[in-house]
């Protein structure tokens, strides 16, 4: 196998009428999508598309995943954009990007116009209901290479301009075929899908299902608000299967939801992005008896999940769960800062080794330098591997455990954030002179203090046309100076420790 | 109310709420909002907001917001 395509045009011939994904009201069948996604792929290899990068800008719906193996028919990659970003920071991603296409659809076509010259604009309607070009299909097919393209998807970046990663159909098959397993997918599996599809985490999702027949369900966005009505959603649909970040599982087990409700039909929950607290894990557990929990870690950078733990015993409520090990034909190289293995039990940052490392960021040689580098451990040939940034450390029982980053970034309510991407978007605006932003992990607070002239709430103004919703902060601090350290930089530590005080006077 | 909707204003200063605003349509409100929300309420009111009260019909309007404050701390 090696292209993601065949997943899809397996499953097609089985269960050709069988509902693929839905968001609970409408759905698309295996044989909708596969229909829909090569007119797509005709229509944008007809403009002369191929082989171009095509941004899809569609929200959370069913036909997003259509258009995304559209462009991939096309001979293309997808790039998956956030319709609710602000359209200053979509205008940073297409600039860097310069896409073929821009695939829209009636809710979003203004905002698409508004981004890209008229040509590239593609409306979702005229492309996926044109004609199959069958020909033209199976020509790209065969040029296409396992390490071509399928996808960049553009994370917080610290320079203040978010960078994009590049998957491959290499990476993916590899990352699929070993993770499937370990979520124990079939065809009686039913997902729920939480994560947005604007970045990689719905791979988890999207693939398994075209694999093995499964289905996936798009979970409306404002259930995450209302815990009962989203347990009720989860049992009116029969959803056996979470992939879900942290903060949405202890959103549920807080609000004291389980005393109302209880998820009948739960096999399996894994969730990602952050640690989670074991007291939500105990919560979870009495609640669904028969689902299996699994911890899972990974950076886009790698296609995503790399490690994971099944919970296999009992933990005290101030122990920290492990990341386990890594899925087969994938290998995690534990070193110190000079590239040597640690001594047993000692702190090391990740290195990651296998097949699934994706392609790198999108135009970025220097960043691509920096943490795509050869291996440490061999000397002899070219072999490249991921560095990650993260510091773990091996417990007694021979597990990993994620322990801190080597620098600013920050997982907030799921979503990985560059604290560098924050601050500067305060530093471009009028009035800042410079800027720090901190976060409190267990408040789920982001602190920015910053100097200058600028009033918090017009500088709170500024930074909503810059940054997504999930990198705003939640405090602005207008400072009279900057805390500098001896050396003469910013008191990142001083100020963190600032605001876990501002944070608590309120209590 | 004015506690309410200092506390929505800060959430959102770009809305200008009033007690009918309503919240999850023209207000904009997430779930990131709403678990803000429910803690800045409880700071503020010292009501208990539990499972059960989180449902659309209670967060609709500033107005239906406040009913179920005033009921909770009664009970």
């Amino acid at each position: 196998m090696k292209n993601i395509l065949e997943y899809l045009e397996q499953t097609v011939r089985r269960s050709p009428y069988k509902i693929a994904v839905t968001d609970g009201e409408s759905g698309m069948t295996f044989r909708e999508i596969y229909d829909q996604a090569r007119a797509i792929g005709s229509w944008l290899h007809k403009a002369g598309i191929s082989g171009k990068s095509v941004a899809v800008l569609l929200g959370r719906q069913p036909k997003t995943i259509a258009a995304f193996l559209g462009a991939i028919y096309a001979g293309s990659y997808y790039v998956p954009l956030d319709t609710e970003m602000p359209p200053y920071r979509i205008k940073q991603i297409l600039a860097s990007l310069e896409p073929g296409a821009l695939i829209c659809d009636e809710k979003t076509g203004d905002l698409a116009k508004d981004l890209a010259c008229e040509r590239h604009v593609v409306s979702y309607d005229q492309a996926a209901f044109g004609v199959i070009r069958e020909e033209d299909l199976a020509r790209i097919r065969q040029r296409q290479l396992d390490i071509d393209p399928i996808y960049v998807v553009f994370t917080s970046g610290s320079t203040g301009v978010p960078k994009g990663v590049v998957g491959c159909h290499r990476s993916v098959i590899d990352y699929i075929e070993e993770l499937a397993p370990v979520l124990k997918c079939d065809e009686e599996t039913v997902f729920g899908n939480q994560t947005p599809l604007f970045f990689d985490a719905c791979l988890k999702e999207i693939l398994p299902t075209m694999k093995y027949g499964a289905c996936m369900y798009l979970i409306p966005r404002h259930l995450f608000s209302f815990p009962v009505r989203l347990v009720e959603y989860l049992n009116r649909n029969r959803i056996n299967t979470l992939c879900w970040v942290v903060s949405a599982l202890t959103m549920v087990s807080a609000a004291g939801t389980f005393e109302r409700i209880r998820p009948r039909f739960l096999r399996t929950v894994a969730f990602a992005s952050e640690v989670f607290p074991i007291r939500h894990l105990k919560a979870w557990q009495r609640a669904a008896p028969g689902a299996r929990f699994l911890n899972f870690y990974g950076p886009t950078e790698t296609t995503g999940i790399c490690c994971y733990y099944e919970v296999d015993r009992v933990f005290a409520d101030n122990e920290t769960l492990p990341i386990g090990g890594p899925f087969p034909n994938t290998e995690i190289l534990l070193l110190d800062p000079e590239g040597r293995p640690v001594e047993p039990g000692q702190q090391g940052e990740i290195y990651i080794r296998g097949t699934r490392l994706t392609l790198g960021y999108y135009r970025e040689p220097e960043r691509n330098d920096q943490v795509f580098v050869q291996n440490p451990l061999n000397s002899l040939y070219p072999e490249k591997v991921y560095r990650t940034g993260d510091l773990a450390k091996y417990n007694d029982r021979g597990e990993l455990v994620f322990l801190s980053r080597t620098d600013d970034q920050i997982k907030h309510m799921g979503h990985r954030i560059e604290l560098g991407e924050i601050e500067a978007a305060a530093n471009g605006q009028p009035g800042v002179e410079s800027a720090c932003c901190v976060y409190d992990a267990e408040k789920k607070r982001l602190t920015l203090f910053y100097t200058g002239k600028a009033e918090p709430w017009l500088l709170g103004g500024k930074l909503k046309e810059r940054l997504p919703k999930y990198m705003m902060p939640q405090n602005l601090q207008r400072m009279k100076e900057m805390p500098r350290t001896a050396n003469g930089k910013v008191d990142r530590a001083g100020l963190k420790q600032l605001a876990l005080r501002l944070g608590r006077k309120g209590d | 109310m004015d506690t309410l909707l200092k506390i929505l204003w800060e959430l959102h200063p770009d809305i200008n709420f009033t007690e009918d605003t309503r919240l999850l349509e023209e207000g904009g409100l997430d779930s990131f909002d709403i678990v803000t929300l429910v803690s800045e309420i409880e700071d503020a009111f010292g009501a208990v907001i539990r499972a059960q009260d989180l449902i659309p019909e209670n967060f609709q309007t500033p107005k239906t917001l406040l009913a179920l404050i005033r009921r909770l701390r009664e009970d």
